[in-house]
């Protein structure tokens, strides 16, 4: 079968160049599987969790905000910020979320605390994910 | 004539001179090549925000977002992208003399935003509007340093307070190039060498909206180049600034070497004659 060609970018640098048989995004309308052959499609992207499926292989990834382009045979994800599962640091994401709670509890309308808290509770999402798939041994080092 | 212990005194000095600028030009060398690799690693984006909005103008000509609408201009802005830090040749004075000199072109009033430290200074010296400033981004600036200046350029323009906004910066063409520019931001110009994207698209939830969300996001992405490239220029800048003036400390201390050297010989010179003066005296 036909694959797409899956590139992720963000201002940063590409975050993700590979083929792959299936991709999901949380587009703005809801979520969005596309698969080869999909028709061209352009919609902006919520901050959410973006699967990707080779064969077996699976790679999961936490992007904020962004868009998605879809040709029939390439998928380019546009995301202001994205990280991969595994370079996800559960412990560090976890402290930035206690930060951002406490701040939200002193100050109600700070929308950078809750842009934080978002991020934190997404990335901690993700690296739950890929922790159920992945069965509960520690990351490699 | 300098006696030859202040000569050596000078050698001396302008020898630490040298340790320092060679160690300058090595230190931006190594940061130069970092600087250009961010240009490159950012270049993917905006390439591609550049080509679908390309795209997206091309299908919906009629719909007419406030960033693509030209309008007169009763007021401006110029965002002035500048280095943090001197001794980088010209670079920052070149910057903010294209940014002055532009403005003074017309009797359109001007207010700045500043992105680093040295551009900042002089506008603030000089009693201009500065309206804000982002400065001390650090060596690795990312999207989310730049995005508050960019921000605030913005909101000016959605409020009505300035009809046009500008950036100036050195964009970098190679190490021994770094040229000024000054580039419109809003009202957005569609880039002219995007590729165009040759698919009907579908379009969630509508072209409208979907440019929207996108424009922001390119002046940002722009934004957001210039800073990276500009850094890229700085970084080169000084590294040939400090190799000039390595190469014209060796030059100076050649000299000084050349010029102490004589003064020993005529020293030497003047007490064998001495010496020789008093011994035939003696003899009588």
């Amino acid at each position: 079968m036909a694959k797409l060609q899956v590139e992720l970018v963000t201002p940063e640098g590409r975050v993700f160049s590979e083929e792959a048989d299936f991709v999901l995004a949380p587009g703005v309308e809801g979520d969005l599987g596309v698969l080869p052959q999909h028709i061209a499609l352009l919609t902006p992207l919520r901050t959410g969790v973006v699967t990707i499926r080779n064969d077996d292989a699976e790679h999961v990834l936490a992007v904020s905000g962004g868009f998605l382009e879809v040709l029939p045979d390439k998928v380019t994800i546009l995301a202001d910020a994205a990280e991969r599962a595994e370079d996800i640091d559960e412990a560090r994401a976890e402290e930035a979320r206690k930060r951002a709670q406490e701040l939200l509890a002193q100050n109600v309308d700070s929308e950078e605390a809750v842009m934080a808290l978002e991020r934190a509770t997404l990335r901690l999402q993700v690296a739950e994910i890929r922790r159920r798939r992945h069965g509960h041994s520690p990351p490699p080092q | 004539m300098p006696s030859l212990r202040d000569l050596r005194r000078r050698i001396k000095g302008v020898q630490n001179m040298r340790k320092i600028t060679k160690a300058m030009e090595l230190v931006a060398a190594a940061r130069m090549r970092r600087a250009q690799e961010r240009v490159l690693a950012a270049r993917p984006y905006s390439d591609e925000i550049a080509s679908i909005m390309t795209e997206l103008m091309r299908r919906s000509p009629q719909y007419e977002h406030p960033f693509l609408k030209v309008s007169d201009v009763q007021k401006r802005l110029i965002i002035l992208v500048t280095a943090d830090r001197g001794l980088a040749g010209a670079l920052n004075s070149n910057n903010t003399r294209l940014a002055l000199s532009d403005a003074a072109k017309t009797s359109i009033p001007v207010s700045y935003v500043t992105i680093g430290r040295r551009g900042r200074d002089v506008l603030r010296r000089l009693h201009r509007d500065l309206i804000a400033d982002q400065s001390m981004l650090g060596e690795r600036p990312t999207m989310g340093d730049v995005l508050p200046a960019a921000r605030v350029a913005m909101e000016q323009f959605e409020r009505g307070e300035v009809q046009q906004i500008d950036i100036v910066y050195a964009r970098f063409i190679s190490v021994g190039r770094q040229q000024t520019v000054l580039q419109r931001v809003i009202p957005v110009v569609p880039p002219e060498d995007a590729k165009a994207v040759s698919a009907d698209f579908e379009y969630e939830p509508d072209p409208k909206d979907v440019l929207d969300a996108l424009l922001p996001r390119y002046v940002e992405a722009q934004v957001y180049r210039a800073v990276l490239e500009n850094a890229a220029s700085e970084q080169a800048a000084r590294m040939i600034a400090m190799r000039n003036a390595s190469d014209n400390a060796s030059e100076f201390i050649e000299d000084l070497t050349l010029t102490a050297n004589k003064v020993r010989q005529a020293s030497i010179t003047t007490e064998l004659m001495e010496i020789v003066s008093g011994a035939a005296a003696l003899e009588g």
